[in-house]
């Protein structure tokens, strides 16, 4: 299945049978959703389901083994430059002093960024901090931030790139309830520009209050749609539960030929 | 009275160019040490400089002066350290610390076999007094090469050193500016060999550097500082050596182990004043 570029409002993102291996293990085993443009998604499933990699795969990060994914009709390696992509606490490095003015510029260095001096892009990394509100943090360490602030400052950084799809993986690992409902509102914000959210999150809590759709995801896609429709006892039971006893006939080089039914 | 302790020394050719040469070293370490410890990549640092010793015994066995051979044998060294660490599954400590020693042991085996006419205590603790002006205007010139770099490469490096997997979505070539910094380490390392030596490289390197952390709040303070903190340490450990007859690469050492403890109980007993942000 392609999808032209005109067709990108109903679906932006367009998952197509998506297989992605590491070794001998099937990460992602035919995994198909679509996603339109302005929605915000869930993306749910035990450690290990496939989030991290589903998004990996997004952004070009890592080989498609079978079937596709298309962003605006486009392949990932492609389409990368329009996502911004908010990564995992655990991947970061910590241990660097940076300021808030610092992080959020990354948005806008690329590999032609040569001038250390440069003030060109001053007033866009000041607007994106003034817009999820941390003007008076601009020029603070941090690692004295709070951890809502902390995602705040990573959203501001997609937003210096004009990102129209933006991918939060475990946004809400390690954050408090307080914070993610700061940042819900946040997003919330974003959301009246039309940008496409795509979250990675432990917390099944109240998702159909907070999500217009969910990809419940445990290597398979367990469910997509609605989540007050698609989050129903026996898809829980599927994600929470054994990928491997549920597909015993996939294996690497043998996969999304079948439903595994 | 003072200031004449400070100068006297100078009026001989030999210091002025230890002094030349001790400020560049003192610049060059602590400018990549910032990343470096940040990053914790001090047993790396530490195993490159080890893993020049056959290089440089190979080199002075065939003619070659130390500051001569510093190009290609940092960028040897740099690529396969990077290579065999991506390369093997053993833990990067555990092939840092093969390579380390192994390096290193068979540095001393070379130069005894060769017969290599080396000063062995010179070239593990440095011997700045014996610096040639053509010793001073390589070390000028590859810290002039080393500072562009470093400036053109810093909002890319940053970014890398920060957030690995966003900076290579971003498009950036990580891999690259991985194998960059490995290089520019070691270009540094080699070139202060003289001024520190092998084994004493690694202070000029990360204390400087962990002392202006105790003290700032922000990466960019925390080189400017680590810099400063650098060349106090590298001219008065020269000016140590030479007025009570000590050693030079172990004044210097010292005297940054000096810096940092003051540092560091500046910042236990007292509440700190920091440096470049506003504080929480």
């Amino acid at each position: 299945m392609s999808m032209k570029a005109k067709n990108n409002n109903k679906n932006l993102i367009v998952s197509d049978g998506c297989c992605v291996q590491y070794g001998n293990t099937l990460a992602l085993d035919n995994v198909t959703f679509s996603v339109s443009k302005g929605k915000r998604v869930a993306v749910v499933g035990p450690n290990g389901g496939g989030k991290s990699t589903l998004f990996n795969a997004m952004t070009g990060l890592i080989p498609i083994a079978h079937g596709s994914i298309k962003i605006y009709g486009e392949d990932p390696e492609k389409a990368k430059k329009k996502i911004g992509y908010i990564p995992q606490k655990n991947l970061i490095n910590w241990n660097f002093p940076l300021t808030v003015r610092q992080v959020v510029e990354m948005g806008l260095t690329n590999r032609n960024t040569l001038n250390p001096f440069s003030k060109k892009n001053i007033s866009i990394i000041e607007e994106s901090i003034k817009q999820v509100g941390l003007k008076d943090q601009i020029d603070k360490n941090i690692n004295d931030l709070s951890g809502g602030q902390l995602q705040r400052v990573f959203i501001a950084r997609t937003l210096t790139q004009g990102s129209e799809i933006l991918l939060l993986d475990e946004a809400f690992s390690a954050v408090d309830v307080g914070a993610q409902e700061d940042l819900m509102k946040i997003i919330n914000d974003i959301k009246l520009d039309g940008k496409t959210i795509l979250i990675a999150t432990h917390d099944i809590n109240n998702i159909e209050d907070k999500f217009d759709e969910v990809i419940c995801l445990n290597r398979h896609c367990c469910a997509f749609g609605d989540p007050s429709e698609v989050m129903t006892k026996e898809v829980l039971e599927e994600m929470y539960g054994s990928h491997n006893s549920m597909f015993k006939n996939h294996t690497p080089g043998n996969h999304g030929d079948n439903n595994g039914s | 009275m003072g200031l004449e302790y400070l100068i006297e020394p100078f009026k001989y050719d030999f210091m002025l160019r230890s002094l030349v040469t001790a400020i560049i070293s003192g610049m060059m370490l602590p400018m990549l040490g910032s990343f470096t410890i940040n990053r914790n990549m001090g047993f790396m640092a530490d195993a490159m400089a080890h893993a020049t010793m056959p290089v440089i015994a190979v080199g002075v066995f065939f003619g070659f002066s130390i500051s001569a051979l510093g190009v290609p044998a940092a960028i040897f060294v740099a690529l396969f350290l990077g290579f065999v660490i991506k390369n093997t599954n053993i833990g990067e400590d555990t092939s840092i610390g093969i390579i380390f020693s192994s390096f290193f042991a068979l540095g001393f085996v070379l130069i005894s076999l060769l017969n290599v006419s080396i000063n062995l205590e010179d070239l593990l603790f440095g011997q700045i007094l014996a610096v040639s002006y053509f010793d001073m205007y390589a070390i000028l010139a590859l810290f002039i090469v080393l500072l562009i770099i470093f400036l053109a490469f810093y909002k890319q490096m940053l970014f890398y050193s920060f957030d690995p997997i966003g900076a290579q979505i971003r498009g950036l070539n990580t891999s690259f500016l991985n194998y960059l910094f490995l290089i520019m380490l070691s270009l540094a390392i080699i070139g202060s060999l003289q001024t520190v030596g092998i084994i004493l490289v690694l202070s000029m390197l990360i204390i400087p550097a962990a002392s202006a952390k105790l003290l700032a709040r922000t990466f960019n303070y925390t080189t400017i500082i680590g810099i400063i903190f650098g060349v106090i340490s590298s001219v008065s450990g020269l000016l140590l050596s030479y007025y009570f007859n000590l050693p030079s690469g172990p004044s210097m050492a010292l005297v940054a182990t000096v810096i940092f403890i003051l540092c560091f109980l500046y910042k236990k007993l007292r509440k700190p004043v920091y440096f470049g942000a506003p504080e929480s």
